[in-house]
């Protein structure tokens, strides 16, 4: 039981500032709480209070983020996506962000749609594969649906070669497809020529030249990879250099031993000159994570954020299937020559997930160059990586940055600290143009809508109750 | 046109080079700018914005500023301003310390100092509760100044509290003391054998001081907030805190206050307060004979029940006797009180007590109060006095978007200036209330006030008689003496004693009517 008159109180201030003043000069040790209205409205304010040290969420989040961190992630093959994605045994399309129709998908995605028609050969045109797109004989669905994440556009349809990354401690797998390089590609909505020639031969000679290559090893720890990456400059979202140099080490000799030269050079060459191949892996790696957290009932922690360049999403792991969705904002940030942010388009992609793992903008510490985006020093970058640890549940140890300490990077996103605290978790991500085919014009330093950790929360304490 | 130069050797990280280009941009006549190293992919994105160089070589080490500008001046001007950023040292912090982020929630300051067992809550009303409720899971006890807050709320609250064996001061609690430290709107007391749990601010605040002017620290001061008596609540935290009380080494004599609660309220809060085995002092102010509880000691007004915890805890000061005033010569038809105050519990003390004495001058003009009790009649219009009136002038109607009347001064000088210009005004009674959150210098806040209001009465032909209750302790942030003093110097009758005060008050306007017939 709580003493209160038997010592001098320790006192939590909230509200006035001027209240504690009189009370630390009589002695008490007082804490200031800069307070403001979580959520914005009392129906919110009502759910978070509800939760707040919730012995059934307590216990719930303390269960999911063991999964998560006892999760084994480890890369195991590599195979055509409708070979291991069951909803892609039909005509459909995987996409990045929250579930959205055509008619509603911003430039990218449908350049992306239309380029990814062409490329399974459902159509022979342009218009053609527009019209098909928009007839409604092909179905699309969140890669997150199929236990998959593909960054900006994600577009990922059957013929598409997909890393398979197995947690050895849960079972659960997860999927993407593969980083095709920058500038007119089609996950910024390119759909050309040149990008369906280019995901052709990734089909037809990258893809089983990879899955063979992996074949012939051991599954690969990511993991482990990872956490040397951090300690490199790399922070497996925005900067990859470091993840792919290893990644490269890892997988050049099996390509070599198991592919003619001419094969194996043009493989390795593809791979060596896309500083974020590894980009692709991270994400999976942090799906898979993830999923081994999702699902445990009462638990507030976020499971997911994404993008679909319209609206920004989240699932939460005691809310099962359901995203909670708002607006995308768009970013601002550092532009490359010629472009400004009016030229930018809205938020966009599954690579958010590497936040919401604990890596990525939550690992900004392990890159300082990257907070330069927005003007600021590598102390701010460390801040970021602190104040991150005020929303999260863990520190993950594994993944230790070298300017905090070696102190873990923040881990687990809880829902109701974002609400009760007003911090939002802060993403690195690239910008891509608002037109499909343009590419990326830009990177920058964004925070998740906090609208959409009110609605998980309140949705929890509904069902909680009820 | 475009015009470009190379600098070789010169490697920078693409995020620099970018920044660089964002500043080149900004200048007069640039149209636009790039600042790359020379990769194959680094001119081929050149080209597609415009920028592009002719029959120029990839050399990746080296670094390339173009520029598409106005004017050759302009270029130059670019090309100047791009050496600089790049010749600019980095890191222009070095290894200062992080700044720890200020607590954000309640969470994050009890993750800090797991020893935190009190939350004072001062936020607007709607999310008041609910801070409270997340205290409490936390583990915390809570006092909770914020008021706008329903009943079922309230009981919600504290039927949480109870299940946590937690303490909830309020809602609408502005006054506590706790272990000697003050909270909100209390009055710095000395240690001492006395505890209070009370359902008034400054009824617990008159309580205090009073028995500070005995020689009579206070153990703590437990507000329990004003509707905690009520039928719906009955009286959980009330008895929270005998109970904490009772345990309590160093209090010896329990008083309690508050309004009259339901007589089966009234009955559980006393028969609590006996089975502590301490002397308790029962305060319910305006309560009817017969509720009145046996076995315990029985006050009728704050400072009686302050006098009578004095006594059972072992004083022997007696209170100086209060000096009558002069009689002013008051001029035909000043006849009126009128009371401005400031603690809404003090203004219905006064009620309670004028109002029979007053209504026993047959004749005599009515008594209005906005904190009403038989015989008084509500005011109709609380901005303005009619007869006898007795105001408190921290109600809702007063305070709405303004500062409580504790810390802002200009509702009831404003109002002092009225009752000067009234020919029917005899007497003005003022609390003036000290302690933390009180206005720093209450009698200098007066004091242009109280000059203008004798002036304007003088200027009529009117003596005014101006009485302050001082509600203070020696230690109180404002000086009691100096306060004392300077309202004296401002010609005002200063008391420790409210009843005291209104004896003074009564015998003047008795004198008046006495002369009016």
């Amino acid at each position: 039981m709580t003493e209160l008159l038997t010592r001098t109180p320790t006192i939590a201030n909230v509200g006035l500032s001027s209240f504690a003043e009189p009370m630390r000069a009589a002695g008490a040790h007082v804490v200031d709480v800069q307070w403001a209205p979580p959520g914005g409205d009392t129906q919110v304010a009502r759910a978070l209070a509800r939760l707040v040290n919730a012995p059934e969420v307590e216990q719930a989040n303390r269960q999911a983020i063991d999964n998560f961190l006892e999760a084994q992630p480890q890369l195991v093959g590599l195979a055509p996506a409708r070979d291991v994605i069951p909803m892609l045994a039909e005509r459909r399309i995987l996409h990045a962000g929250p579930p959205i129709d055509w008619q509603d998908m911003a430039g990218p995605m449908q350049g992306a749609i239309v380029g990814a028609i062409l490329f399974e050969g459902w159509a022979d045109s342009h218009e053609d594969a527009t019209r098909l797109a928009a007839s409604g004989k092909i179905s699309f669905a969140p890669c997150h649906a199929a236990a998959a994440v593909g960054p900006m556009a994600g577009v990922t349809s059957p013929s598409m070669p997909v890393w398979i990354v197995e947690n050895a401690a849960g079972g659960n797998r997860s999927y993407s497809n593969l980083n095709e390089g920058l500038g007119r590609v089609l996950r910024f909505g390119a759909n050309d020529q040149e990008v369906v020639q280019r995901l052709t031969w990734m089909r037809d000679r990258l893809g089983p030249a990879l899955s063979q290559a992996l074949d012939a090893v051991e599954p690969l720890d990511l993991k482990s990879l990872v956490a040397r990456a951090l300690t490199m400059g790399d922070e497996v979202h925005n900067r990859n250099i470091a993840a792919t140099s290893l990644f490269f080490r890892h997988i050049f000799r099996p390509v070599l031993e198991t592919r003619p030269a001419q094969d194996a050079v043009e493989v390795l060459d593809f791979i060596e000159k896309n500083e974020h191949f590894f980009l692709n892996l991270s994400m999976a790696m942090c799906k898979n994570m993830l999923d081994a957290a999702h699902g445990v009932e009462h638990s507030t922690l976020v499971t997911a954020m994404s993008r679909n360049g319209v609206n920004f999403g989240i699932r939460m792991s005691g809310t099962g299937d359901r995203w909670f969705q708002t607006a995308a904002p768009t970013v601002d940030g550092l532009f490359f020559a010629g472009y400004g942010v009016e030229d930018a388009a809205p938020d966009l992609g599954d690579s958010s997930i590497t936040e919401t793992a604990g890596l990525g903008g939550f690992a900004m510490a392990a890159s300082p160059a990257i907070v330069r985006f927005v003007g600021g020093t590598p102390n701010d970058a460390n801040a970021n990586s602190r104040r991150m640890r005020h929303i999260t549940l863990a520190a993950n140890a594994l993944f230790g940055l070298p300017a905090l300490g070696f102190a873990g990077t923040p881990t687990g996103i809880d829902a109701r600290h974002v609400v009760d605290t007003g911090i939002q978790p802060v993403i690195n991500t690239g910008i891509a143009h608002r037109d499909a085919g343009i590419g990326q014009i830009g990177a920058g330093i964004t925070e998740a809508p906090r609208a959409v950790f009110a609605q998980a929360i309140t949705a929890l304490a509904n069902e909680l109750d009820s | 046109m475009n015009r470009h130069i190379v600098l070789p050797n010169e490697y920078r990280d693409s995020v620099s080079l970018m920044q660089i280009a964002a500043r080149l941009r900004e200048l007069d006549g640039i149209r636009d700018a790039g600042v790359v190293m020379m990769s194959e992919s680094n001119l081929a994105l050149l080209d597609d914005v415009g920028l592009g160089l002719e029959g120029v070589e990839p050399r990746p080490s080296d670094l390339v500023i173009v520029v598409a500008a106005d004017s050759d001046e302009a270029s130059e001007t670019a090309f100047d301003e791009a050496r600089a950023g790049l010749s600019e040292t980095t890191g222009t912090d070095s290894g200062e310390e992080a700044v720890e982020q200020p607590a954000r929630s309640i969470r994050m300051a009890k993750q800090r100092h797991s020893d935190l067992n009190l939350t004072v809550i001062s936020t607007p009303g709607e999310f008041a509760s609910l801070e409270a409720e997340k205290a409490l899971r936390l583990g915390s006890h809570v006092m909770l100044f914020s008021d706008g807050i329903d009943l079922d709320e309230e009981r919600r609250l504290k039927d949480l509290a109870e299940r946590e064996s937690l303490l909830v001061m309020g809602p609408d609690c502005g006054t506590a003391i706790i272990a000697g430290v003050p909270l909100a709107f209390a009055n710095q007391a000395a240690p001492g054998p006395v505890g209070i749990v009370g359902a008034s601010g400054t009824g617990i605040q008159a309580v205090v001081c009073h028995l500070d002017s005995l020689g009579i620290g206070t153990s703590h001061a437990i507000g329990t907030g004003g509707h905690d008596l009520h039928e719906q609540i009955g009286g959980i935290s009330m008895l929270r805190g005998i109970r904490m009380l009772a345990d309590d080494d160093a209090t010896d004599v329990i008083v309690l206050l508050s309004k009259p609660p339901s007589p089966e309220v009234a009955d559980r809060v006393t028969r609590a307060a006996r089975e502590t085995g301490k002397p308790v002092v029962v305060c319910f102010l305006g309560a009817e004979p017969d509720m009145l509880p046996g076995d315990v000691h029985v006050a009728h007004t704050l400072e009686e029940a302050a006098a009578t915890a004095a006594a059972l805890a072992g004083a022997d000061d007696a209170p100086d006797a209060a000096t009558g005033l002069p009689m002013p010569s008051l001029r035909e038809g000043q006849r009126a009180v009128r009371g401005l105050y400031s603690g809404g519990t003090l203004c219905f003390e006064a009620t309670m007590v004028l109002g029979p004495l007053l209504g026993e001058m047959a004749g005599g003009l009515p008594l209005h109060s906005n904190t009403p009790i038989d015989p008084a009649e509500p005011i109709e219009d609380p901005w303005h006095s009619t007869g006898h009136t007795l105001v408190d002038l921290g109600d809702d109607v007063f305070t709405r978007g303004r500062p409580h009347p504790m810390i802002d001064h200009s509702i009831r000088n404003e109002r002092l200036l009225e009752e000067a210009r009234d020919p029917q005004t005899a007497v003005v009674l003022l609390d003036v209330v000290l302690g933390h959150g009180s206005h720093p210098d209450p009698a200098s806040a007066m004091a242009q006030a109280v000059e203008d209001a004798r002036k304007l009465a003088a200027d009529d032909g009117r003596d005014l008689t101006i009485i302050a209750i001082v509600i203070g302790t020696g230690d109180d942030p404002q000086g009691l003496k100096r306060q004392v003093a300077q309202l004296e110097e401002l010609g005002i009758h200063t008391y420790r004693s409210h009843l005291a005060a209104l004896d003074a008050a009564y015998e003047i306007v008795r004198e008046s009517h006495g002369a009016a017939r």
